[in-house]
């Protein structure tokens, strides 16, 4: 089994934690695993990308080549156009809604998501709401893990397990909290 | 033995701290900054007491580990690409010398150069200092490379330069991570060995060994489990596969390559091998990550035109590989691709909300608005981002320490108010003899320390000299009354302004400290607590 994973967004959104979970759970389940990540944006408003790729084989390029990309992963929605050529043509675009402005030229937020439904495979959610409607408003990244996970060649008991791990030091209700917001975010998935 | 998700630069660390490392030398640099770092939170360095300070510069890095192999144990310099440049004296040197204990010098280029005024090839280096090379592939060979350049580098009584970059040093991959080993004996040397001190007459014989252990070199290289050759069945094509490149390879024709395959992990070139695969194979088709190091070398002088590579145009000529760009440079089947997005615009990095570099900015701004003739040089750190809108500030970066050198040699030629713009890092690192020789000239310039107390854009790292500006630079002889300090922030603009008009006025040398910390370390305090 093999699954590229191209994740994007802002600097500050949670990317590298999403990534982080699926490695870890990947790793359990004694897959492969390579993740490259860009470093040093996050403070700093820029945009963010990394490749995950799982494979029970051995994986060779650390990048994934443009078009062969299963699932884009992105927590701003101009972030997932960015990285659209990445995506085979039987791959799926899964992106939060909810735009960040922090730049001069940003486009039409309308066209953007208009142009985000002309993809075959796409679920645009509203991250934010449905994290604050499950009572844990700064897990938008949860709900967009749990939105991948139906996209994702693993049982998301493995993704539970790699949450509960990931946060376990923060505490039962932290990991609780984030658990509830990753099944907000499989359900709408489910639902779109 | 147990399973890790490692980066390339965690797997080098770990690596070497297996191996016996006693000290790590570094100053941050993208993508090298993970290793001192992994270093530093590691718990068997902390047993162990191993060196894992930031040192000020690369140079005193790479001296400081050569010190250590001096004294007969293992030690390594960490360094993105152009750090080299800064230690050039030390490394080329160490070459001469030879090593003691063993000497790794690690460095991690930066091809597309993401975060870099460069792409250039550490490999170059190396071969101009004579000594091995290393280049791993993967995390896993990283790792293991790491022991075994330490022995390579004891052996040949040599130091050993290791070239990352930037797909392997920030990529994570499962590591197979041993039991780390002993710290080895330490190697005592002979009382009468003088091979450090390099007057002519020692240097002279130590450079005539140093040409005469080249073969040895050439046998480790060919006899090494890093370098490979892989044959195959259709040999119209013959490929030379380097580092990162080999993995592109592999990616582009799905495990399976149908031509034969030279993997080069370790240099010199493995000249019996290369002697196969040139001899076997009708053109050669280069994969290099980084500059085209061996295409240029078997191209020679003429172009041999059986060479393929980026001086063909069969991969682009600049930038790094990656899995599409190999697949095109062999003409094999490509997956289709959509118009890339219209909507899209360019998200580049800026300064936080909240920076002190903002507030500076805006006051030199406000300074010299009606001086059209005022430029200002800048320096490498977040506060280059000020060359971006909305500040649009300065007018050139160019190396660490530049702004300074490069305000007083434009001051000697007219241009007036020749500022510089410089943190408190890059400060330390390379700005204090430009401002001597200001001193000495009383060149009219005026130096923006940005003492944010930090070394900010790597992450924020210790900053050496931070808080200390005012007595260094009275230090270094600026006149006291014309060291001035202030704090930048939105309501202080209008004092700022006026004390950064006087110190324009002043035809000396002159240096401002605009001091506020970093609100990302200060954020990071706040958390801890």
């Amino acid at each position: 089994m093999k699954n590229d994973i191209v994740l994007a967004g802002v600097g500050g959104q949670g990317i590298l934690t999403i990534a982080a979970i699926i490695g870890k759970a990947a790793m359990n389940m004694g897959l492969n695993v390579k993740q490259s990540e860009v470093h040093g944006m996050s403070q700093r408003g820029g945009a963010v990308l990394a490749h995950l790729r799982i494979s029970s084989e051995p994986i060779l390029s650390d990048l994934i080549a443009d078009g062969t990309a299963d699932v884009i992963v992105a927590m701003e929605p101009m972030e997932a156009l960015r990285h659209g050529r990445s995506l085979s043509a039987t791959g799926a675009i899964i992106t939060a809604s909810k735009p960040i402005v922090n730049i001069g030229n940003y486009p039409e937020i309308t066209e953007v998501l208009a142009e985000l439904d002309t993809y075959p495979k796409s679920v645009v959610i509203d991250a934010d709401a449905i994290a604050t409607e499950a009572g844990n408003a700064r897990g938008s990244n949860m709900v967009i893990l749990g939105a991948v996970s139906c996209f994702l060649a693993m049982e998301p008991e493995k993704l539970r397990e790699a949450i509960a791990a990931f946060f376990a030091r923060k505490g039962e209700s932290v990991v609780e909290a984030n658990l509830k917001v990753f099944e907000a975010g499989r359900q709408a998935a489910i639902v779109a | 033995m147990t399973q890790q998700l490692l980066l390339g630069d965690e797997a080098l660390a770990q690596g070497a701290l297996a191996a016996g490392l006693s000290g790590c030398y570094a100053y941050p640099g993208t993508p090298s900054t993970e290793i001192m770092e992994y270093v530093q939170s590691s718990k068997l360095a902390a047993e162990r007491g191993v060196h894992r300070e930031w040192s000020t510069n690369e140079k005193a890095a790479m001296e400081e580990a050569i010190g250590m192999s001096f004294a007969g144990l293992r030690a390594m310099a960490c360094m993105k690409h152009v750090g080299l440049n800064a230690c050039a004296d030390g490394f080329m040197n160490s070459a001469v010398t030879g090593a003691r204990g063993g000497l790794l010098v690690v460095v991690a280029d930066d091809p597309s150069m993401h975060s870099s005024q460069n792409e250039q090839d550490s490999r170059y280096y190396a071969q101009f200092a004579m000594i091995p090379c290393l280049e791993p592939s993967t995390q896993q060979e990283t790792y293991d490379m790491a022991s075994y350049a330490f022995e390579l580098s004891e052996k040949l009584e040599t130091p050993v330069l290791m070239r990352l970059s930037t797909r392997l040093s920030h990529s994570r991959a499962n590591v197979e991570v041993a039991e780390p080993g002993v710290v080895p004996p330490r190697i005592v040397a002979d009382p009468n060995d003088r091979r450090y001190v390099l007057l002519p007459a020692i240097a002279q014989k130590n450079y005539a060994r140093l040409c005469d252990k080249q073969p040895s070199f050439e046998q480790a290289s060919e006899d090494s489990p890093f370098n490979r050759y892989e044959d195959g069945a259709d040999k119209s094509i013959g490929i030379i596969a380097s580092g990162l490149g080999y993995n592109y390879l592999m990616e582009a024709f799905g495990g399976h390559c149908p031509h034969p395959v030279l993997k080069v992990s370790q240099y010199p070139l493995p000249r019996a091998k290369l002697a196969r695969l040139l001899g076997e194979c009708q053109t050669i088709m280069c994969v290099e990550e980084g500059m085209p190091f061996i295409e240029k070398i078997l191209r020679g002088p003429l172009a041999d035109p059986r060479i393929k590579g980026r001086m063909t145009g069969d991969l682009p000529r600049t930038g790094e590989l990656n899995p599409r760009k190999v697949a095109e440079a062999f003409k094999l089947e490509l997956a289709p691709l959509r118009e890339p997005s219209k909507l899209v615009q360019m998200r580049p990095p800026r300064l936080c909300d909240g920076c002190p570099h903002a507030d500076t900015y805006r006051a030199i701004k406000a300074a010299i608005a009606d001086q059209p003739g005022a430029r200002v040089f800048g320096d490498i750190g977040c506060y280059t981002l000020g060359a971006l809108p909305p500040y649009s500030a300065i007018s050139s970066c160019v190396d660490m320490g530049a702004s300074v050198t490069m305000a007083k040699g434009a001051a000697d030629a007219g241009v007036s108010p020749a500022i510089a713009v410089i943190g408190d890092s890059t400060y330390t690192h390379s700005g204090m003899p430009g401002t001597l020789d200001a001193v000495w000239e009383q060149s009219p310039i005026t130096i923006f320390i940005l003492d944010n107390l930090t070394t900010g854009m790597t992450g924020g790292q210790s900053s050496v000299g931070a808080g200390k500006m005012e007595d260094i630079v009275a230090g270094l002889g600026i006149a006291k009354e014309h060291i001035r300090t202030i704090t930048p922030l939105p309501g202080k603009h209008d004092e700022n302004v006026a004390v950064i008009r006087e110190e324009l006025a002043y035809q000396g040398p002159s240096v401002i400290v605009s001091r506020r910390e970093c609100i990302q370390t200060l954020r990071s305090k706040a958390k801890k607590k």
